[in-house]
């Protein structure tokens, strides 16, 4: 069977995300007699669809008290199902603007996301706000989804007309891997099977599609160096596991436990450790109480080293050769979360891979402007903006750039105080300087020379 | 040095070798970061799963949290005394939280419909404070209902215990977020990703052992809202119900006032993972009396405090 694929749905409100889940889980075979029963029970008492014994679909996902009165998803539902093929993990998340945070929360984690447009009314500024979200977070795959084309008689010309325009958005934004299908989540057309109504597509269905894509794992694995963030040490000293028949032979037992981030590490290895760049070789490699000769991201891990380094939480063990530049200055895009709006000189905490420091916003260098896609000057980003800013942290972090290695570009902000989480960020490159500033610094530059 | 086997490199990654990493991840991350973790184990096959996963993170140390047991005092005896067996076996600390201690003193007063499911939430809640722990371990699972399709993996909840569905922090990638403050509190969910099958298809590849009610085996048993209940103290037959015995096992572990069994002749692990996959009804719609009470009984339990 193929790697699990987890994928997660978008697109403006109303366009059909829950009741397209709904509809792939039914017609997949995934809900039970008893789910589907009490389904079938709550749209009749609703008066859904007019008919006797129509299913409202979105209500396998809208599960909340307060999503089934006001008809529209809140919060992320996750679901699971399987095909011959592979296993699938589903979000189903909302469209609504209000809460478009949980939106993010759902597509950090997805392989692929499925981005609904409803065909009679095509891209809505939601629809760019989400594919703007797609774009910043690299999502490998894209599948737009054109929806609600029972509605237009299953016309050509409709689902061309908004097929080409999202097309267009798709490049601007430079989405990788981008397909697109018509749809009809309430009908089922080219859902699971090939629709008869759509005689002029002769692309695939919505699942044959989701069979078929690599995942993120499958994609990045033996492309990258070894790079595992220590979560903590393993000293077990007096306190010993209950199997562990040799107590004196772990009596200096000393193993780094994390989750591999990216790459593969075998016994024998040599490797690095951050901070400092001591140079040491792999003993052993610990998977619970069985030991292994290699192990490849992402799995969960204890490894043994040759040498006594000073290790402790926030240390990365890398491939020798790949340790990353420490960095206090970072660039980078986020997408600000918060109620209260970020300006320059704000204090927070950043969160990368297993540790978290302090920062400083030094600059918001500017704020994308969903309409034109461009990066504007901004003095504050608001709730749902996409930001370029730069921060100044406290101490040094071994982070990568998000576009050649997602795990050790990805981090939070959070606030100190609250503890809420701020913003999704990813480290970027510099930002190309503006001509006025280029010419600024070779002014300065000059003057310095005389 | 050696430990128990040498295994050969694993080609690819399967689905419950996905799933195990992530949760252990969780695990650590949770130990790591909070000051006073415990786990909420009951015995049941989830709760047992996630101490399984526990043991597997830490080894060869042993697992550095303590257990927390709310007791309904309707509980299986075998489940109690499989309870009791593995906190003895890993030499872990139990802590109990007693319904019947809270019914005999008056803080809480028994049901009309006899059922404790919804009585746990209060002592559950002086345990968590009276252990000051700051992240209680769960081993509740997306797909097992509605609501719980919708919680984060670290879940805040406040100095009520209540968990806020509409106002859910967002949880970005696997960088988990667990600050909170004074008086807050943590719920870490490690399996929440998995489904029922996968749970079992993993306790048969781990060879992990189960309190002996999750297989097939003969009961006294009457039939009540389409569920075979046990005969006992707590669960007695009424007039017209006609008490039988039958081979039946559990899907889930609880208040044996309000769990029901199913009748299944799976009396191996093999059988169990095998009728899993063929079942028709989910596992709470086929034994959980409770969650038939109202379309949304899990989120109000969950709003209360609940796990
Ligand atoms: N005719 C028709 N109606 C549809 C189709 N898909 C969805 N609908 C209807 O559109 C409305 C909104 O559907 P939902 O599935 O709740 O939309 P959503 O995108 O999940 O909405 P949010 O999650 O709140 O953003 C419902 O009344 C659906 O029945 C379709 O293919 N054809
Ligand atoms: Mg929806």
């Amino acid at each position: 069977m193929g790697a699990l694929l987890r994928f997660a749905t978008a697109g403006s409100v109303d366009d059909g995300k829950s009741t397209l889940v709904g509809r792939l889980l039914h017609d997949s075979k995934a809900i039970l007699a008893d789910q589907l029963e009490s389904v079938t029970r709550t749209s009749a008492e609703r008066g859904f669809g007019g008919e006797p014994g129509a299913i409202d679909f979105a209500l396998l996902t809208d599960g909340l008290r307060a999503e089934r009165e006001q008809g529209i998803t809140i919060d992320v539902a996750y679901r699971y199902f399987s095909t011959g093929r592979r296993s699938f993990i589903l979000a189903d998340c909302p469209g609504h603007v209000q809460y478009t945070r949980n939106m993010v929360t759902g597509a950090t984690t997805a392989d692929a996301v499925v981005v609904l447009v409803d065909a009679r009314n095509g891209v809505l500024e939601q629809t760019r706000r989400h594919l703007a979200v797609v774009a910043l977070l690299r999502v490998p795959h894209v599948i737009i989804a054109v929806n609600k084309i029972d509605l237009l008689d299953y016309s050509q010309s409709a689902y061309d007309t908004v097929a080409s325009d999202v097309a267009a958005l798709a490049r601007e934004l430079g989405l990788a891997d981008t397909h697109v299908i018509p749809v009809s989540a309430l009908a089922g057309d080219n859902i699971v099977d090939r629709s008869a109504n759509t005689p002029w597509f002769d692309g695939p269905s919505l699942l044959e599609l989701l069979e078929t894509l690599p995942s993120l794992d499958e994609l990045e694995t033996e492309f990258e160096a070894l790079r595992m963030p220590v979560q903590l040490v393993i000293r077990p000293q007096g306190s010993l596991a209950h199997d562990v028949a040799d107590a004196e032979a772990f009596r200096d037992y000393r193993a780094f436990a994390g989750r591999i981030a990216s790459g593969t590490v075998r016994v024998g290895d040599r490797v690095q450790v951050f901070p400092g760049g001591a140079t040491t070789t792999v003993t052993g490699i610990d998977a619970g109480s069985t030991t292994v000769e290699a192990a490849s991201a992402p799995r969960s891990v204890s490894l043994r080293l040759a040498d006594q380094l000073d290790a402790a939480r926030g240390a990365v063990i890398v491939a020798e050769g790949a340790l990353p530049t420490p960095r206090r200055e970072l660039d980078a895009s986020v997408f600000w979360l918060g109620a209260t709006p970020l300006r320059p000189g704000a204090r927070v905490l950043v969160k990368s891979g297993t540790s978290t420091v302090q920062a400083l916003v030094t600059d918001i260098v500017g704020r994308r402007d969903l309409d034109t896609l461009a990066l504007e000057p901004a003095g504050a980003l608001e709730i749902n903006d996409i930001g370029q800013v730069r921060v100044r942290l406290a101490a040094e972090l071994p982070v990568e750039e998000y576009s050649t290695h997602r795990r050790a570009g990805a981090f939070l902000v959070i606030d100190p105080q609250s503890g809420y989480t701020l913003a999704a960020g990813i480290v970027t490159e510099a930002p190309p300087a503006s001509p006025e500033a280029v010419a600024e610094a070779e002014a300065a530059a000059a003057w310095v020379a005389v | 040095m050696s430990a128990t086997e040498t295994v050969p490199v694993a080609e690819g990654i399967d689905t419950l070798d996905a799933l195990e990493a992530e949760a252990i991840h969780i695990i650590r991350e949770v130990v790591a970061e909070f000051e006073r973790p415990v786990l909420l184990f009951s015995g049941g096959k989830d709760s047992v799963l996630v101490l399984h996963l526990a043991a597997k993170a830490f080894w060869p140390a042993k697992v550095p949290f303590p257990v927390l047991h709310v007791d309904t005092g309707h509980n299986f005896p075998e489940v109690i005394e499989f309870r009791d067996r593995t906190v003895e076996r890993l030499g872990l600390r139990l802590e109990v939280a007693s319904v019947q201690d809270y019914l005999d003193d008056g803080r809480l007063s028994e049901r009309a419909d006899g059922t404790r499911n919804p009585l746990q939430t209060q002592p559950l809640l002086d345990g968590i404070a009276a252990g000051r722990h700051d992240a209680v371990f769960g081993g509740a699972r997306r797909d097992e209902d509605k609501a719980r399709a919708k919680e984060r993996i670290l879940s805040l909840r406040d100095e009520f215990g209540q968990w806020d569905p509409r106002n859910q922090r967002p949880e970005l990638w696997d960088l988990y977020n667990g600050r909170h403050t004074v008086g807050q509190h943590v719920r870490a969910f490690p399996i929440s990703n998995w489904t029922e099958l996968d749970v079992w298809r993993y306790i048969e590849r781990e060879g992990i052992e189960l309190p002996p009610l999750y297989y097939a085996h003969e009961r006294e048993v009457y039939l009540r809202d389409g569920m075979w209940r046990a005969i006992s103290d707590v669960s007695p037959a009424r007039a017209d119900e006609t008490v039988e015995r039958r081979i039946v096992r559990y899907r889930t572990v609880g208040d044996m006032s309000c769990t029901g069994a199913v009748e299944s002749d799976a009396a191996s692990v093999g059988d169990v993972v095998r009728e899993i996959a063929l079942s028709t009804l989910t596992e709470r719609g086929a034994t959980r009396a409770d969650d038939r009470i109202s379309e949304a009984a899990m989120e109000d339990r969950k709003k209360d405090g609940y796990f």
